[in-house]
């Protein structure tokens, strides 16, 4: 029998995910995938499987999920709230799950976006060479109340690993690399856009995160003349009111506001993880320096499965014993969204 | 050839653009689609895929694994090797002939559009179904296809208020150019006609039937042709043919 989660409660939007599929952009459609990578990757790392397996999604609030069979699952992304029946699940861990059992993933508690793994990954349909939704181009749908999440065979069998987290769900200074239309900025206005405190608005989606700011808006030489050009994800495009605008994986493929610069790959999790209201700074850097941070951030990614680490440890060897939830359903001072 | 065009500049990690003009033009938009062609041709292992834009080749490529300097001698020397602004238009295009309506409820922005082109409505739709439209470039939304060139006097501008809802197949006119809408949206532009032709199809073996360098001839048609089109049109092709273009 294939396992499968059977969803019982939902948030608003979920969605399956991926690594994206690439190769359209000439057809007017942007690769979409996962919005957080990393998350993607540390699920993978997790689970020990192909980071190309397809993972659920999940913006800001989860649901409950029943197992149909005995599987894995690994939670990622932003810090949800979880449980497994009575027993709280650690985040950013693989965990066993048996036939009947209830995963209930509740509201961020930082971050945006949290991410649901399975061992063997979800058997979503493949469309056009890929699993994950790109739901402003139609392919795809959000996971309704009722559906079930098959999975694909699982080989694997490893449960109970965590996975030491990162800084990247708060917001913070995000580094950018100069891109075609930065020179059309004069160097104050650039320099007035690096000293900026910015705040992600709530608006905020998988196609694009206004940012807010307090004083003037942006403004680069003729604006309105530049002709509609190439967009990669990562652009940071001043809209006609001044306002930047970070696109996403989900963004149109060509705009024709002038693009002040570009958020580098490796700090395009940080971008995505950042909360509503969250505070950003950009921080302008070289090609060359953005070239040694992607290098490393590449095998960061490709060594994270040696990261992980048993999830029950000697007691006397947790130097964050504070932050383990210690009493199996115990209250929780988040409240619980699907009771 | 001006002498500060083509440039290559880089765009952020992800890879590298080649601008042909500083302004929409028609040379600099053939120079884009046989310069991307030429450079898909050469195999390098470095493209990881190409496109063109009204007046620029991107080549998306991992900046962090091939250098910046190296992609941009061999584009450089790609470049000097042609006058890319005598170029001929790609091969295998297309001749689509796609029905219309223009004007009444289903396209209500067509006499407005008319009158700020000088033109009454009737010869509006004349010019409209006797030119034949050039898809400059794909974009924004799947499979969108932004059409070149009209006449002059067809240079009106973006409204200053979008229309909060324009459908599906919608014709839409502005700045001289014409769009056929991939998926509902708000516009600035000017809806004119309404087809029920299917940009973006997820299912077909072409999920993209257009091409840069198709030629579109809309053909004026009746409400009620329309609607029996829109309510056969389980393939999405909305009563549309196309011949090849020599």
């Amino acid at each position: 029998m294939t396992a499968a989660l059977k969803v019982i409660q939902i948030g608003p939007a979920a969605g399956f995910q991926d690594l994206g599929r690439p190769g359209y952009i000439a057809s007017g459609l942007t690769r979409g995938g996962a919005i957080d990578t990393l998350a993607v990757h540390e699920g993978a790392a997790l689970l020990k499987q192909s980071p190309d397996c397809a993972v659920l999604e999940i913006a800001s609030v989860g649901g409950v999920f029943e197992a149909t069979a005995p599987l894995r699952i690994a939670l990622t992304g932003a810090d949800m709230t979880a449980r497994i029946d009575d027993a709280t699940a650690a985040w950013n861990a693989v965990h066993q799950m048996e036939a009947g059992q209830r995963l209930t993933i509740g509201a961020a508690r930082s971050g945006s976006y949290g991410y649901l793994h399975i061992g063997g990954g979800f058997d979503a349909p493949v469309r056009m060479g890929a699993r994950g939704g790109h739901m402003s181009a139609g392919l795809g749908k959000l996971i309704a109340k009722g559906d079930t999440l098959p999975a694909l065979p699982d080989s694997g069998t490893r449960t109970g690993y965590y996975l030491p987290r990162d800084k990247r769900f708060d917001g913070g200074t995000v580094r950018i690399v100069p891109s075609m239309q930065t020179n059309r900025f004069p160097p104050e206005e650039r320099a007035r856009f690096e000293a900026t405190v910015f705040k992600r608005d709530p608006r905020a989606n998988r196609q694009g995160i206004r940012m807010e700011h307090d004083g003037e808006g942006f403004a680069a030489q003729g604006m309105r003349t530049i002709v509609s050009e190439v967009i990669v994800q990562g652009d940071i495009q001043i809209t006609g009111d001044g306002t930047p605008f970070v696109l996403m994986c989900e963004s149109q493929t060509t705009g024709g506001y002038p693009r002040i610069g570009t958020v580098i790959p490796a700090d395009l999790p940080r971008m995505a993880q950042t909360p509503a209201g969250g505070q950003i700074t950009f921080q302008f850097i070289t090609l060359e320096e953005a070239v040694t941070i992607q290098q490393q951030d590449a095998k960061a990614r490709a060594g994270l499965a040696a990261k992980a680490q048993p999830l029950v440890r000697d007691i006397n060897d947790i130097s964050d014993l504070l932050s383990y939830q210690l009493v199996s359903g115990a209250i929780s001072a988040q409240a619980d969204p699907f009771e | 050839m001006s002498n500060t065009y083509p440039t290559i500049h880089t765009v952020g990690l992800s890879g590298v653009l080649v601008t042909f003009a500083e302004a929409l033009d028609d040379t600099a938009n053939r120079a884009a689609l046989a310069f991307r062609a030429a450079v898909d041709a050469q195999g390098w292992d470095w493209v990881q895929e190409s496109a063109t834009s009204l007046i620029s080749a991107f080549f998306r490529t991992d900046l962090a694994q091939h250098s910046a300097a190296g992609i941009t001698e061999q584009l450089t020397d790609l470049l000097a090797t042609r006058d890319w602004f005598a170029a001929p238009l790609p091969e295998g295009r297309k001749l689509w002939h796609i029905p219309a309506v223009f004007g009444g409820d289903l396209a209500p922005q067509l006499d407005e559009a008319a009158e700020a082109a000088g033109l009454s409505s009737q010869d509006a739709i004349a010019e409209l179904t006797s030119t034949r439209m050039r898809v400059i470039t794909i974009g924004f939304a799947p499979g969108q296809p932004y059409l070149g060139t009209l006449g002059e006097h067809w240079n009106i501008p973006r409204l200053g208020t979008l229309s909060p809802n324009i459908p599906r197949g919608a014709l839409v006119a502005a700045v001289r150019q014409l769009c056929l809408f991939s998926n509902d949206t708000p516009t600035g532009w000017r809806h004119v006609g309404q087809t029920a032709f299917h940009t973006f199809r997820p299912t077909s073996e072409t999920p993209f039937p257009l091409s840069p360098g198709d030629e579109l001839l809309f053909h004026a048609t009746t409400p009620a042709d329309y609607k029996t089109i829109a309510a056969h049109n389980a393939d999405g092709a909305g009563g549309a043919t196309w011949e090849a273009l020599p």
